[in-house]
């Protein structure tokens, strides 16, 4: 291999990159776009459960359970009905997800020591929300009931109540739970996959349809430096994607970043180079740019976002699809990036899914070096 | 123009073959090359120029027979071949979004020119195709002379001791083609070996020596005096009438007449007899009160020569 040549060629791939300005751009403000659009759509957080409140006691006693709803912030009080016909429209409606219904004789029951039922309605047709709800909305009543069992045996008795089991629980990594810290990691790497498809997908289809590449295969340039050179022009872009995504999600999301830049700097170059010869791989399999780009967008786009565990645990996958996240290079890197941004660990434990990214990249070299000589014959 | 007196080979074919799939798109093709010769390679579209020419600079790879270019089997050794050889395709194939200079500057980086020499080759090129002026232009911008002969340019910017010319003067205005022969003939004087294919006719003649291919197979060598000696027993009249196409209607199927055709205002006839066949058509023409302006022979160019070695082909086959 000539180093002579390959740099010929990336100076040759630099100059058509910056002649193109329109797609440049689009090469560096598609990232931002997607980081934004999917960094907001794509939260997993139940909070601010739209709520309707039907108390038929208007009691002390009713109102304050009314209060512990309206001081959590996993709901948000709608408006108080005196009907149940109220809340079936506002449920049809989708304008509330959850009603609370208060019956008459809450407060004389509870007066009298017995046992008492405040009524939960839930839009059950979003099963996850609906049940994420109702485990919110049991603890407030829960919660709720104990004090006012603990205070009417101390009024009775003068004596406290313990809760048999009070189980503390204490997360880790993500100690505030929060699905943006979960989800922006894991989405720079799919964005990531995306544009390094599309930067390079293209370009030898264009030489071919324009007719450049046979004029190239006429000269001693090899394949395999048509390859490197086109790679290295269009890493740049993938840098500069890179950066600008990482920037997005601390500054923009506030995702905690634990790890280390260098840890980050290493593992992007080996997943951006894998990347972007993927899509060299694509362009030389295919007869069109517009062949090329769709292939680009089907093959980095959907198992970048199903299969990588970007926001399907890969773990909870039955194990033949589990097998089948080990042949895309995405799985690998969100795992480092959600390691390194969460975790803040090192290559001690990335070292395995690093090694895969370096394999995937040489394989994909491989194949679209000899593609590109298969093209001659 | 005479070839150089040099008897060295430059290039070689023997029985060539290139199959796609049922398809015999070059069939036994033989033919070899001396130093410094202009090769023409002529024949209509589609007989299988450009697949000899690709076969020849190793851009594929032949069925059947071997090639030697420049000293080297072109199957065997395909990277010494390619730098060796200058190769300029039927369809323009410069970047169009790279000004001139770029162009030169990213053919010499691949065909690995030497860094002290880049700059000298770079200001012959752009003296050569007449662009000294015009570098910094983007090459999409040049009319179609200016890029051919930029083509060219970057086609032999590392001194290569043969050049491929697939057609390079198909689109180029007659005034840019004159141009563009100059510069083949100053290469090679220099010593250069060049093949050129083209379907214009009279580019035949600015040539040292002519292979005409037809249907895959190459009818016809030799110097384009020799190819015109061929036609001797056919011989060509020009007729001048009141009425070209009634006249072609009547002399049509007549014995002496092989051929009729119309050029110009008159008639182009190919004929087995001078003599015997004026008279004919001079009696047949009264007969049908045509007047004859004019009935003249003519020399035939080298288009004649080559319809009527394609027909001579055609009644072959049958």
């Amino acid at each position: 291999m000539s180093v002579r040549r390959t740099l010929a060629m990336v100076r040759k791939e630099l100059r058509h990159i910056r002649r193109d300005a329109r797609s440049l751009l689009m090469a560096l403000a598609l990232p931002m776009f997607l980081m934004l659009l999917f960094g907001y759509a794509l939260n997993l957080d139940v909070d601010r459960i739209p709520t309707l409140v039907y108390d038929a006691d208007q009691s002390p006693e009713s109102r304050s359970l009314v209060q512990k709803f309206q001081g959590s912030r996993f709901f948000e009080i709608e408006g108080f009905v005196d009907n149940y016909s109220a809340i079936e429209r506002g449920i049809d409606r989708g304008d509330i997800l959850m009603a609370l219904a208060i019956p008459r004789d809450y407060s004389r029951r509870i007066r009298a020591g017995e046992p008492v039922a405040a009524q939960i309605l839930l839009d059950g047709s979003d099963s996850n929300t609906a049940s994420i709800a109702l485990g919110y909305a049991q603890s407030i009543v829960q919660d709720y009931s104990v004090t006012l069992r603990s205070e009417g045996a101390d009024r009775r008795f003068g004596i406290k109540l313990q809760q048999a089991v009070d189980a503390r629980t204490r997360v880790w990594y993500n100690s505030t739970l929060q699905s943006k810290n979960y989800v922006v990691p894991g989405l720079i790497a799919v964005i990531l996959t995306i544009i390094a498809a599309l930067l390079t997908s293209l370009t030898i289809a264009r030489e071919w349809e324009m007719g450049t590449m046979e004029q190239l295969m006429s000269t001693p340039v090899r394949p395999s430096e048509i390859v490197l050179g086109k790679m290295l022009a269009f890493f740049f872009i993938g840098v500069a994607d890179t950066v600008l995504s990482v920037l997005v999600g601390v500054f923009v999301f506030d995702v905690p970043f634990s790890g280390s830049v260098w840890v980050l700097a290493l593992t992007s170059t080996v997943f951006l180079t894998g990347a972007l010869f993927w899509g060299i791989l694509l362009s030389a399999v295919a007869k069109s740019q517009l062949m090329a780009f769709q292939m680009g967008i089907i093959s980095s786009f959907l198992p970048a976002f199903m299969l990588s565990g970007f926001i399907y645990a890969v773990e909870n996958m039955p194990p033949a699809i589990q097998a089948i996240t080990r042949l895309i290079p995405t799985r690998f890197f969100v795992t480092i990036l959600k390691g390194i941004f969460l975790k803040g660990v090192g290559l001690e434990v990335l070292w395995t899914d690093l090694l895969y990214l370096a394999g995937f990249s040489i394989v994909v070299f491989l194949l679209a070096t000899r593609r590109l000589r298969q093209k001659l014959a | 123009m005479t070839p150089p007196n040099d008897n060295a080979s430059a290039m070689e074919a023997r029985g060539l073959v290139k199959r796609f799939g049922q398809f015999v798109a070059v069939d036994h093709v033989s033919f070899e090359i001396r130093k410094g010769e202009i090769f023409g390679f002529l024949g209509p579209n589609g007989a299988g120029k450009s697949t000899v020419i690709r076969m020849l600079c190793g851009l594929l790879t032949p069925s059947a027979g071997s090639a030697t270019v420049a000293g080297f089997d072109v199957s065997k050794d395909p990277e010494k071949v390619r730098s060796r050889i200058g190769y300029m395709s039927q369809k323009f194939s410069l970047y169009d979004d790279l000004t001139v200079e770029e162009n030169i500057q990213f053919f010499s980086g691949i065909y690995g020119v030497g860094k002290e020499i880049r700059e000298e080759r770079r200001d012959y090129v752009l003296q050569m195709a007449g662009l000294a002026d015009r570098r910094g232009t983007t090459t999409g911008q040049l009319s179609g002379g200016w890029k051919q002969r930029l083509a060219l340019g970057c086609a032999i910017i590392h001194e290569p001791p043969v050049l491929f010319l697939d057609e390079p003067t198909s689109g180029v205005d007659p005034i840019a083609r004159r141009a563009f022969w100059e510069l083949i003939y100053q290469l090679s004087e220099a010593g250069r070996t060049i093949f050129v294919s083209t379907h214009y006719m009279d580019e035949a003649e600015y040539c040292h020596r002519l292979a005409l291919m037809y249907r895959g197979r190459i009818i016809a060598t030799g110097v384009p005096e020799d190819l015109r000696k061929q036609l001797r027993n056919h011989p060509l009249l020009r007729l001048e009438t009141s009425d070209a196409l009634e006249s072609m209607r009547v002399l049509e199927g007549q014995p002496r007449i092989l051929h009729a055709a119309v050029f110009g205002g008159g008639l182009q006839l190919t004929v087995s007899d001078a003599a015997a066949a004026a008279g004919d058509i001079r009696r047949t023409l009264d007969a049908n009160r045509i007047a004859v302006d004019s009935l003249n022979p003519v020399e035939p160019s080298m288009e004649d020569v080559f319809v009527a070695l394609i027909q001579a082909e055609e009644e072959k086959e049958g």
